[in-house]
């Protein structure tokens, strides 16, 4: 097939950038999004229309007098670099002087990254693709209560591709897999949903992402249990022991640890939209901020996690740090800019979601690593919880600490054993205290590599991929309540 | 941003590419975009963004196939990439199975709407921001410029809604997480309107600074002021008056339509469209009716319903996305003076501004969220002091109906400040909502 946009090589882009370069700068910075998806769609034994996307475009920034100005264009011709680079010296030059001075990266190193990629997404071509999927979609019709169901299959492929004036480039590719799977049961006036992880099932890579957690073989699975929901007694409440399956960590992970770690909130960025943060400057190297059996992790290094990369956006190489180690706090997820606004060590997190926007400190991977518990061991040392399965509701305050989280389906857990399936299980809880009452860490056999493909940050507003892993974990003496509590 | 014949000259060449009985549906969005994103009164980022995407719907028969693009701007480039697109479409076109749901406006309505562009000058706004915060710790985002909608198909529609606006969103910030949120938006600036929004933040910064109380969890009376109320019914948007999510029990008002709850029969919602800020059309080039009314008289009213939707379940299109989610929201304002809000409170809280609010229980309508901002305890009509943080996890249908005491007089027009690939067009128009009683949980 043709190339819709076919990205502009790293050389012609070398060569108009060099050539479009205004005098009188200290440095400028060329970054180029492209990106080509496809979207298809199942739902209630219909396929939707087949959405592709292409897409292509480059923010320049410019150093020049003390300021930072940027300008973002679709227009990659010289000319339109031109243009652009001009537009963005004008703002660098009327924001100098009442600007939070932002040094120029002085980027001269170079790189490249590539997705690992086992099995290419033409594999199968449009027809297999939507063959795969009606396939699914049937699947999930279990029963006549089932009134409405869906699958879908997103992939999306970026090429980003970073140039600076001081002499570095960095080239990385990606290939994104994001497979959805739903089911809603109702009845007069209940409903109940099911889904495959929520859409956090996605990673890197091909079609080998769709066999990591058993997308063909999920949909009866989704659909019996949505009915099984509508049957189901409320969760109970009370304060108990919860078990926490990886596909509601990693939303845990997300709000209460990685969106307070980050330094940009921290430094007050983001007071008037996402908002701050509990965690002060000071905590770094001696908060407890969980019990000894949390160790967290900022991991852009695993292979076909959702996040992973060799270098951020600003061109910082990423390497693997602790951010919490044995329940203690020891690095926030800093980039370059926020490390020097800040005098504190951070990470490689510098990311933007495209090329209109600019980047800022975020999640890549975040995990939590793996510990020694078997999932028996975890369940067979819980007298009264519950088992709380696959995110449906979250919502958390704007310093990350007073949170309440809900879940598709729990499970009770009685003296040792699971129970009953009840429905709308939820927990509220404070971030501070609550990882310090993690009582429990599965071990690799219970762990999961998993994503949330939609974070949103940032003015202006930014949606993007992260990537996180998790174990099962246990938490003891928790708020735990059901719909009608 | 591209101009209005320039998307007329991109229409108009596709068609002519078109074979046998091909249709083709063509959307744009198009912005030019100044930010100026602030903290501590200081830019911490600066820029412009020029972008069109365009959207592509080859038709024939019942089969078709959707892509979007980036414009460039160079009409050699564009005519290309749209050529290189049909191409794609038709190749997917001839693998997908007929689409049953698929219709199209075969009456063509065409339309043109442009905005007269007042917006102050650049460098103006920017010195008249960091001079007004002087001495102040603001943060917040300024964005500025024109954007435009579009709609053409090959049968001759064309459509074209551009509007220039700017929005301030901003906090004047005292400590921690003591704050008044504000906001500063429309078509043209007016210096003495912002001077009296600095003067008023100030004002309430004032009552920040006495000693903060935290309130045990329990029922408290509450005055939700209009951007509080728009964290609440903005969660409604999502999916409440969908067709689509009516019809398979999906719609968090299942229980309004099912006619198992209901409002305070003083609850009018409409899609207003007529006195909003969105396009008067839809992607599909069908227009949309001056109102909706989706609420009516705290009973259900009309849902959005989207062409798609209109032939799967056997309903009256009336001019929805297919997202069927209102973009020009409104409730009628009811008897409450809201000078006299604290007076009627007498005692409770008052909320400024509500947080990340989520379903706790879809179904039931329940709502939980946060307080942030400017929240006060208040006595006697008179704020006493800021209140810490706290947690609500309540119903809509008590808060808009049984523990509804009234609704002010004059909704606020609400611009959507939200920047998600592009600037917003939504909008809402509300009131302040003063409850009997509200639930907190944390």
């Amino acid at each position: 097939m043709a190339t819709i946009i076919a990205p502009t090589s790293a050389d012609t882009l070398q060569q108009r950038f060099s050539k479009a370069l205004p005098a009188g700068i200290d440095e400028a910075t060329i970054r180029v999004f492209d990106e080509e998806s496809e979207w298809l769609v199942v739902a209630r034994g219909t396929p939707e229309p087949v959405h592709s996307s292409f897409d292509s475009g480059a923010m320049v920034t410019v150093w020049a007098g003390g300021g930072t100005g940027i300008a973002a264009t679709s227009d990659l011709s010289e000319s339109g670099l031109r243009t652009a680079l001009a537009e963005a010296k004008r703002w660098a030059e009327a924001t100098a002087g009442r600007a939070i001075p932002i040094a120029a990266p002085g980027l001269t190193h170079h790189g490249e990254y590539a997705s690992p990629l086992e099995r290419s997404w033409s594999e199968l071509d449009l027809a297999g693709r939507l063959e795969l999927i009606r396939t699914v979609e049937t699947q999930l019709k279990v029963d006549d209560r089932i009134v409405d169901w869906r699958a879908s299959l997103g992939r999306r492929d970026v090429r980003s591709l970073l140039i600076s004036s001081a002499g570095g480039s960095i080239e990385q590719t990606f290939n994104f897999v994001y497979p959805m799977l739903s089911a809603t049961a109702a009845s007069d006036s209940d409903a109940q949903s099911r889904t495959y992880g929520r859409g956090s099932y996605c990673g890197q890579g091909g079609m080998e992402v769709l066999d990591r957690y058993g997308f063909s073989q999920a949909a009866p699975r989704i659909g019996q249990e949505a009915v099984a929901l509508l049957e189901a007694p409320n969760c109970p409440t009370g304060t108990m022991e919860i078990l926490v399956a990886p596909d509601q960590m990693i939303l845990q992970i997300h709000e209460s640890i990685g969106h307070p770690l980050e330094l940009d909130r921290i430094l007050g960025d983001e007071r008037n939209y996402a908002g701050t943060s509990f965690v002060t400057p000071d905590m770094f190297g001696s908060f407890q901020y969980g019990s000894e059996l949390l160790n967290v992790t900022f991991d852009p290094t695993v292979p076909g996690q959702l996040a992973s990369y060799a270098f951020d956006d600003d061109g910082t190489p990423a390497t693997r740090q602790h951010l919490i180690k044995d329940g203690v706090l020891v690095r926030p997820l800093g980039s370059a800019t926020s490390q020097s606004r800040s005098g504190m060590e951070g990470v490689a997190n510098s990311r933007a979601c495209s090329w209109n926007r600019p980047p800022i400190d975020r999640m890549a991977n975040l995990n939590v690593e793996p510990g020694t518990s078997s999932l028996d061991d975890l369940i067979g040392g819980i007298e009264y919880g519950v088992f709380m399965h696959t995110n449906n509701s979250w919502s958390i305050d704007d310093s990350r600490n007073k949170f309440q989280f809900g879940c598709e389906m729990g499970q009770v857990i009685r003296d040792g054993e699971l129970a009953e399936t009840v429905r709308n299980p939820g927990y509220r809880g404070i971030s501070r205290n609550f990882w310090r009452n993690l009582s429990g860490v599965g071990n690799q056999d219970t762990f999961a590599v998993m994503g949330t493909p939609n974070c949103g940050k940032g003015e202006l507003n930014q949606v993007i991929g992260t990537g996180h892993a998790s174990p099962a974990c246990q938490f003891s003496n928790i708020e735990v309540f059901g719909a009608d509590a | 941003m591209i101009s209005e014949h320039y998307f007329d000259s991109l229409v108009t060449a596709a068609t002519a590419k078109l074979t046998g009985d091909e249709v083709l549906l063509a959307t744009a969005d198009t912005e030019t975009t100044d930010f100026t994103r602030f903290n501590n009164a200081n830019v911490r980022q600066a820029g412009s963004i020029s972008q069109t995407t365009m959207d592509l719907d080859l038709i024939e028969g019942q089969r078709h196939a959707e892509a979007t693009l980036q414009l460039s701007g160079d009409q050699s480039t564009d005519q290309g990439r749209i050529d290189r697109t049909l191409k794609r479409l038709r190749e997917q076109r001839a693998v997908v199975p007929d689409d049953p749901f698929l219709i199209i406006n075969t009456e063509p309505a065409s339309t043109s709407h442009v905005g007269t562009n007042e917006l102050p000058e650049r460098d103006d706004t920017l010195a008249t921001i960091t001079e007004g915060a002087a001495g102040r710790d603001l943060v917040g985002i300024y964005t500025a410029g024109s954007m435009a909608s579009a709609f053409g198909n090959s049968l001759g529609q064309r459509n074209w809604f551009e509007t220039s606006t700017f929005n301030f969103d901003w906090t004047f910030y005292l400590r921690a997480d003591k704050a008044v949120k504000n906001s500063y938006a429309g078509f043209a600036w007016d210096q003495q309107a912002f001077d009296r929004k600095l003067v008023d933040a100030a004002g309430k910064l004032e009552a920040l600074d006495r000693e903060p109380i935290d309130l045990e969890p329990g029922d408290y009376a509450a005055y939700l002021t209009p951007a509080a109320l728009d964290e609440v019914v903005g969660l409604l948007t999502y999916n409440a008056f969908s067709a689509r999510a009516q019809q398979t029990s999906q719609s968090s008002l299942l229980r309004l339509v099912n006619e198992q709850g209901e409002f305070s029969d003083t609850i009018q919602m409409t899609e207003d469209t007529t006195n909003g800020v969105a396009p008067n059309f839809q992607e599909q080039g069908f227009l949309r009716p001056e109102s909706v009314v989706m609420v009516d008289n705290g009973k259900a009213g009309d849902p959005l319903v989207s062409p798609r939707s209109a032939i799967e379940f056997g309903l009256q299109a009336n001019g929805a996305s297919s997202g069927e989610s209102p973009e020009s929201f409104a409730i009628e304002g009811g008897t409450l003076d809201a000078d006299q809000a604290l007076s009627e409170l007498g005692t409770g809280l008052y909320v400024g501004n509500l947080w990340y609010t989520n379903f706790s229980d879809r179904p039931a309508c329940r709502v939980t969220g946060m307080t942030r901002f400017a929240t006060f305890w208040v006595e006697g009509g008179e704020i006493v002091a800021p209140v810490n943080v706290l947690r609500f996890d309540d119903t809509v249908y008590n808060m808009l109906g049984s523990n509804l005491v009234a609704l002010t007089a004059e909704p606020e027009f609400i611009f959507d400040a939200s920047t998600y690939h592009q600037r917003s067009s939504s909008s809402a128009k509300l009131p302040g909502a003063l409850l009997e009683s509200m639930r907190f949980t944390l």
